[in-house]
């Protein structure tokens, strides 16, 4: 069992699901970083989504591609994210998975980067713009790094893809919460909560569920946690925080508001 | 596998469909109806009334006499795609969109646009069949080509400049695809070259094929040689698929901008490699991790990191050459055709034409050489004014 599944389960043990925060590594600088995941690890986040920059982020709003600019102007290089992910490592056995584009890693080969992304501590894989159609040799490849492959449905999947997808995926299923790229929203729709039910009842028994894309506020992780998810993805808003925050707080602002997130993913 | 024939969407290593989930019922709708659309004979009608009453098809093959003098050597025809309404070839592949789009009760349009003639030609198709339309244009892009930006805004076309990225043709590319995801349910996305994920390469290239059967047909046989530049690659595609079966010499211009060794330029087949961007698998201009690098081109509409699907397959399966003209050759072939024939061509097109004018030259007087005049030149007077003002001020 890799880590990701092994955390679920122990999360199901104790009644909660599963908060998974995502950053974009490299912002607002290299060291940040780091402080940030210590940050998450403190308050209480479940797992941790590394985001690694690509130039063309078609899935990602305003606030991502802003974070995703200022890392690669700052000199964003694989090679220098594998040694920040060595250095995470050393302090944290938290479940790691790195959110980046296709192209990342097919330029480098998908087995080589995945061997060395397994090496240094990665445990799952989420490409927002590789479709099952195209997935072999990425299949292939993370199967034989023993990384989990997160692939991404929406509410518009149709429920025979679903299951293919569902096949496809390990560690967990992330479902987009809304028509439209990331970034935080101001509502929730019925027609996510009704596609999170229909997940849950269509693959649910096979794999974990989680919901991502605008979730931000701790009413949103209740609700959704009330509607039956396993995981919600937080991204967005920690990114504002990040941009909004000087450096002498920005930790303590990020284990405040993942302790306040984390809270509201406990079942009564 | 049978060339031009797509097998999973792919040719060969190429092409495929790299794209967000939420786009994949978007994409499956449209193959479908454009797998209807393809072999209905009423959609194919009211398509040829389009082009023929609305666009000004078929375009004039012309045998410039006078280039041909000058150069010494193969007769260089050209196909005069820059005389269709609009001014370019980019209105053939709008309307076959637009009218698909009608079929499939869309209501809303939306494109991108690099030089600002598939955004003009959208706008137009879309006026013309009475659909809204809103552009996405890169804001670097905005500003070297106002006249078709202001052209659009009279067209009632919303234009969208982009500031991420590079602010050219590829960011406006992806915030493109940004409003198809977030509005998928009511949008047709109506792409303007021979790229993004499968069936577009296809469709574009079929729609576009109409130049290259007109060629075969003006010519009452095959030419020796066709040239055609290659940004995305609609125009290039559009000549050579026709032809792709008749041992005709095909030869593929790309923008070498300041010099291939400069690293500013957009020659993605020359000197990219392989990788996916825009929901394709293609050649690309990339560093050592992936990221896409900045373009550079005096054509606006030729600056881009990647290039259709299609031709790098042609180009691996080698039956297509892929050439480039570096920014001064382009200048010269501009002012050479302008002065000679009095037609004043697009800088894109007038990479195609510096090939031709070279190659010419070596060629005998028997040899037929067709290029196809992609688009006309008005919208590029003031960056050729700026350019030579520029350069003149620098040889002193």
């Amino acid at each position: 069992m890799s880590k990701i599944q092994d955390k679920f389960k122990e999360l199901k043990s104790k009644n909660e699901k599963a908060l998974i925060s995502y950053i974009m590594t490299g912002f607002p600088n290299e060291n940040t970083t780091l402080t940030i995941v210590r940050g998450l690890v403190r308050g209480g986040a479940d797992i941790i989504e590394l985001g690694f920059p690509f130039s063309d982020p078609i899935a990602d709003g305003p606030v991502i591609q802003n974070a995703s600019t200022v890392s690669l102007n700052k000199g964003a290089k694989i090679e220098k994210f594998f040694s920040l992910v060595k250095k995470i490592r050393k302090e944290t056995d938290i479940p790691l998975v790195l959110m980046t584009y296709t192209n990342v890693l097919y330029t480098h080969g998908y087995s080589a980067f995945m061997s060395k992304a397994k090496s240094v501590g990665i445990d799952g894989l989420i490409l927002p713009d590789m479709s099952i159609e195209e997935s072999k040799e990425y299949l292939k490849s993370a199967k034989k790094n023993n990384l989990d492959t997160i692939f991404l449905v929406s509410p518009n999947t149709k429920n025979d893809r679903l299951k293919k997808i569902a096949r496809a995926s390990t560690g967990f299923l992330y479902m987009v919460a809304v028509f439209g790229t990331t970034g935080v929203q101001t509502k929730i729709h019925k027609y996510t909560i009704d596609a999170i039910k229909n997940a849950k009842k269509i693959v649910g028994k096979k794999i974990p569920i989680g919901i991502g894309f605008g979730v931000s506020t701790p009413a949103d992780v209740k609700k959704y946690v009330s509607v039956g998810v396993d995981a919600v993805i937080v991204g967005s808003a920690n990114l504002k925080i990040i941009e909004n925050t000087a450096p002498s707080k920005l930790q303590r602002k990020i284990v405040n508001y993942t302790k306040t997130l984390k809270k509201s993913t406990r079942v009564n | 596998m049978k060339i031009g024939m797509p097998k999973d969407g792919r040719f060969g290593d190429f092409g495929g469909k790299y794209i967000p989930e939420t786009l994949v019922p978007a994409v499956e709708e449209l193959e479908e109806n454009y797998q209807k659309i393809k072999s209905d004979k009423s959609f194919q009608n009211e398509l040829d009334y389009y082009l023929k009453n609305y666009a000004g098809r078929p375009t004039p093959l012309y045998f410039a006499e006078n280039l041909t003098k000058s150069v010494g050597g193969a007769k260089i025809y050209l196909k005069r795609e820059d005389l269709l309404h609009g001014g370019a070839h980019k209105i053939n592949n709008t309307l076959g969109q637009a009218l698909l789009a009608k079929k499939m009760k869309k209501k809303r349009i939306i494109a991108e646009t690099g030089a600002g003639q598939h955004g003009v030609a959208t706008a137009m198709a879309c006026s013309c069949l009475g659909l809204p339309s809103e552009v996405y244009m890169g804001y670097k892009d905005t500003v070297r080509q106002q006249q078709n930006v202001f052209r659009m805004d009279l067209l009632g076309c919303k234009v969208y400049p982009v500031k991420s990225g590079s602010q050219t043709l590829k960011d406006a590319i992806n915030e493109a695809i940004r409003d198809w995801i977030t509005n998928v349910d009511t949008t047709y996305y109506l792409l303007g070259s021979a790229v993004g994920p499968h069936p577009y390469p296809v469709m574009v290239r079929d729609f576009q094929s109409v130049i290259g059967k007109e060629i075969k047909k003006q010519m009452k046989n095959v030419p020796d040689t066709v040239i055609a530049c290659v940004g995305g690659g609609s125009n290039a595609i559009g000549t050579f698929y026709p032809m792709i079966d008749d041992g005709v010499e095909m030869i593929g211009v790309e923008a070498a901008g300041k010099g291939l060794k400069t690293g500013m330029h957009s020659a993605t087949l020359n000197a990219g490699k392989k990788g996916v961007l825009h929901g394709m698998m293609t050649y690309l201009l990339q560093d050592n991790d992936g990221q896409i690098k900045e373009t550079h081109s005096i054509s606006a509409g030729l600056d881009y990191p990647g290039v259709g699907p299609e031709h790098a397959f042609l180009k691996d399966a080698g039956n297509v050459k892929y050439k480039s003209a570096t920014d001064n050759e382009v200048i010269n072939a501009f002012l050479a055709l302008t002065k000679t024939e009095g037609i004043i061509p697009a800088l894109e097109s007038a990479h195609a034409i510096s090939h031709a004018i070279k190659i010419a030259k070596t060629r005998s007087k028997s040899d037929s050489i067709v290029v196809t005049l992609s688009g006309r030149g008005d919208k590029d007077i003031d960056i050729v004014k700026q350019y030579l003002r520029k350069n003149v001020k620098n040889s002193r």
